[in-house]
């Protein structure tokens, strides 16, 4: 395989890699270190790729693995991520900061997640891949993905209605 | 779309039974404009989800380690040849110095060394007749002296 067909083959995913790293690791410039040490992971065992039958969902589990292994080693150093990249678009339209302000608690609900459930609700709303595809990369079987899925979606349900009703009701 | 569908997808969504397909409905019934209003709070979930879906990676990627070693290792190569050929070159060249004329022969040998020696008491004697005149000198300033003295 040479660089060209290389990449050929990552360019449909490495968005997606880049994506489910950054849920994971919050970061943008770590879910970008993650996503380019996958690839070079990948690029140095070029050779191997063809025997497997789906090179994204190897990338996916490499990126997993790598991502949790960060995680880990960070926690062990007592080091925590500030999160204030959220990109800004232009600016605009009251609709659409509001609507950016609303997706912030989205994304502030599924940081405080815990780890298999941000990954499955990613690769599933997100990425939309099928239970089997998640099934494999998780290594669990589809039954207890629905399980934690549905865990994940009722989690975030049930913050988003809290923030809604904030200051309306008296709860 | 009718509220109703709407609303017994959200819940199979929730129970997380719902196909691709469906919540590809969802997320357009969501992204249109009228939205019920007591399925407002859902609309940011499906929103994020999109938006989501459209960041891209936009670093290059560094693929040619394997390369750049190659050239690493061609000048590691490179430096051990020019240094294995300095030191050949500079032990061939001190293998001469070492050989001192060695004769097999004593009486050779002995002739040789006369020879030699011969060779050498020869410039030490130009020194030597040069030192003659000091001498002469030294006797008549001895003369001047012995006369003063007395």
């Amino acid at each position: 395989m040479n660089q060209k067909e290389f990449i050929n083959t990552i360019t449909p995913f490495k968005d997606r890699v880049f994506r489910i790293a950054k849920r994971l690791l919050v970061s943008t410039e770590e879910a970008e270190d993650a996503t380019q040490e996958v690839m070079v992971r990948l690029w140095n065992s070029r050779k191997k790729l063809n025997k497997y039958s789906s090179v994204e969902a190897l990338a996916v589990t490499i990126t997993k693995n790598y991502c949790l292994d960060q995680l880990k080693s960070k926690r062990a150093t007592e080091m925590r991520i500030v999160h204030s990249n959220y990109s800004d678009g232009q600016a605009g339209v009251d609709k659409q900061a509001e609507d950016k302000d609303s997706w912030s608690w989205v994304e502030k609900i599924m940081d405080d997640l815990p780890e298999q459930q941000k990954l499955i609700i990613q690769m599933r709303d997100v990425e939309q891949y099928d239970f089997e595809e998640i099934a494999k990369v998780m290594d669990m079987n589809e039954t207890a993905v629905r399980v934690a899925l549905s865990r994940a979606r009722k989690t975030i349900r049930q913050e988003l209605i809290k923030k809604h009703s904030y200051g309306i009701k008296n709860s | 779309m009718e509220l109703r569908t709407v609303e017994k997808l959200l819940q199979k969504y929730f129970e997380a039974e719902t196909s691709i397909a469906e919540e590809n409905i969802l997320r357009e019934y969501f992204a249109s404009t009228d939205v019920a209003p007591h399925l407002e709070h859902y609309r940011p979930l499906f929103g994020y989800f999109e938006t989501e879906a459209n960041k891209t990676f936009e670093k290059d990627l560094p693929l040619k380690p394997r390369k750049r070693n190659v050239v690493g290792w061609i000048s590691v190569a490179a430096s051990v040849v020019l240094l294995s050929g300095l030191f050949f070159i500079t032990n061939n060249q001190s293998a001469p110095a070492d050989e001192l004329g060695t004769y097999e022969d004593p009486e050779v040998a002995f002739r040789e060394t006369q020879k030699a020696l011969n060779m050498l008491s020869n410039t030490v004697n130009v020194g030597v007749s040069g030192v003659e005149y000091l001498n002469e000198y030294e006797q008549s300033k001895q003369k001047v002296f012995k006369d003063n003295l007395k």
